[in-house]
């Protein structure tokens, strides 16, 4: 495989904006997307039967977790909390070389 | 600002979606062959699909200034059908002179099934035999990141392919790294709901910088949004990111991939 252009690695790119800046952007869109996650745990506790062996219920748990944690990251480590894993030796199980 | 659509579905669009996309300053697209949604019976329903992405739709195109590029394979949802897949890679050959093609795509994965392997093998193949680029479908959801995996697997154990002519597509948080590591372009989908939103593209751009990555609407005939790659550039405008900044991943790097003057 080849190829030319070299993988530069994380930049951090500087946008110019201030902390103070960003946090006015977001926050109305923070605080509406954290209403709707808090209504539909409302809604599912108001619903008839239980969850207690949904993992669904459980995952979402841990991704409140993570956007409660201090390290980077967030989207990420959600994006693979709620990924299927992937597994080092799929060809052989595959028999595909 | 001018810009290049790397990944829409028009077929799936409607004509007055040509005439938005121009006034937004839409000038060119890239249409991957894709799922119809539904299975097609035989090789005879891809050779009329692919005269569609080639005859009728650059024409449709152009009344609107557009230029009209596409791609050609199977995709993966078909591809469980293996007799039909194997019939429909014997047939692209056929149309991979016209004009408008720009290789084979978007082959990938979509439950990440061994059938699935064995045909977006076999496209790669097809597509070093006839010195074409690839683009690449990754997976949905919770198959994403172990579908992303498994297509990198086969794609860096094959010493023939040139990574600089591989764009791996719907690229998220997740797998945007390891396509990015291993030297391959990666494409941010812009969807409503699912992939990435403008703003999550504008964090990995801020991440990770502008090489080798490009945003596209893969607009279709489900629920997206064809104006979504100005959706991006309003999005950067607003961050304050400069306009050569910009017009690199919307424009410079598109036609540095497909290799357009």
């Amino acid at each position: 495989m080849v190829g030319n252009q070299e993988f530069q690695g994380e930049l951090m790119m500087s946008n110019q904006r201030s902390a103070t800046v960003v946090m006015d952007s977001e926050y109305l869109k923070m605080r509406s997307g954290l209403l709707e996650v808090a209504a539909a745990l409302d809604r599912l506790e108001r619903a008839p039967g239980g969850l207690v062996d949904d993992p669904r219920r459980n995952r979402l748990e841990q991704a409140i977790q993570i956007l409660h944690d201090s390290e980077q990251g967030r989207a990420e480590r959600l994006q693979l909390l709620f990924s299927r894993p992937f597994n080092e030796n799929w060809k052989q199980e595959f028999g595909i070389d | 600002m001018q810009y290049i659509d790397p990944h829409i579905h028009m077929v799936s669009r409607t004509t007055d979606d040509y005439e938005t996309l121009a006034k937004m300053g839409c000038v060119a697209v890239s249409e991957p062959a894709f799922w119809a949604g539904f299975d097609r019976g035989s090789v005879e329903s891809f050779r009329d699909y692919f005269r569609q992405l080639t005859e009728f739709e650059p024409g449709r195109a152009a009344s609107y200034g557009i230029d009209h590029y596409t791609w050609l394979c199977i995709n993966a949802k078909e591809a469980e059908n293996v007799q039909l897949s194997r019939e429909v890679l014997a047939m692209i050959p056929e149309f991979l002179d016209r004009p408008n093609v720009l290789g084979i795509g978007e082959i990938g994965l979509n439950k990440n099934t061994k059938n699935e392997s064995i045909i977006f093998l076999e496209h790669v193949e097809l597509a070093i035999q006839h010195q074409q680029p690839i683009l690449i479908h990754t997976p949905h959801l919770e198959d994403k990141y172990q579908g992303t995996r498994m297509i990198l697997d086969m794609l860096c154990s094959d010493r023939r392919l040139d990574c600089s002519r591989v764009l791996v597509d719907h690229v998220e948080e997740h797998t945007v790294r390891p396509v990015l590591e291993t030297g391959f372009w990666a494409g941010m989908t812009l969807y409503p709901i699912t992939k990435c939103t403008p703003q999550r593209a504008a964090d990995i751009v801020e991440r990770y910088g502008p090489e080798r990555l490009l945003v596209n609407s893969a607009g279709d005939w489900g629920p997206s949004k064809p104006t979504a790659v100005p959706d991006f550039i309003l999005e950067m405008r607003l961050r304050g990111h400069s306009q050569s900044l910009i017009r690199k991943i919307v424009w410079d790097n598109p036609r540095e991939f497909f290799g357009l003057d």
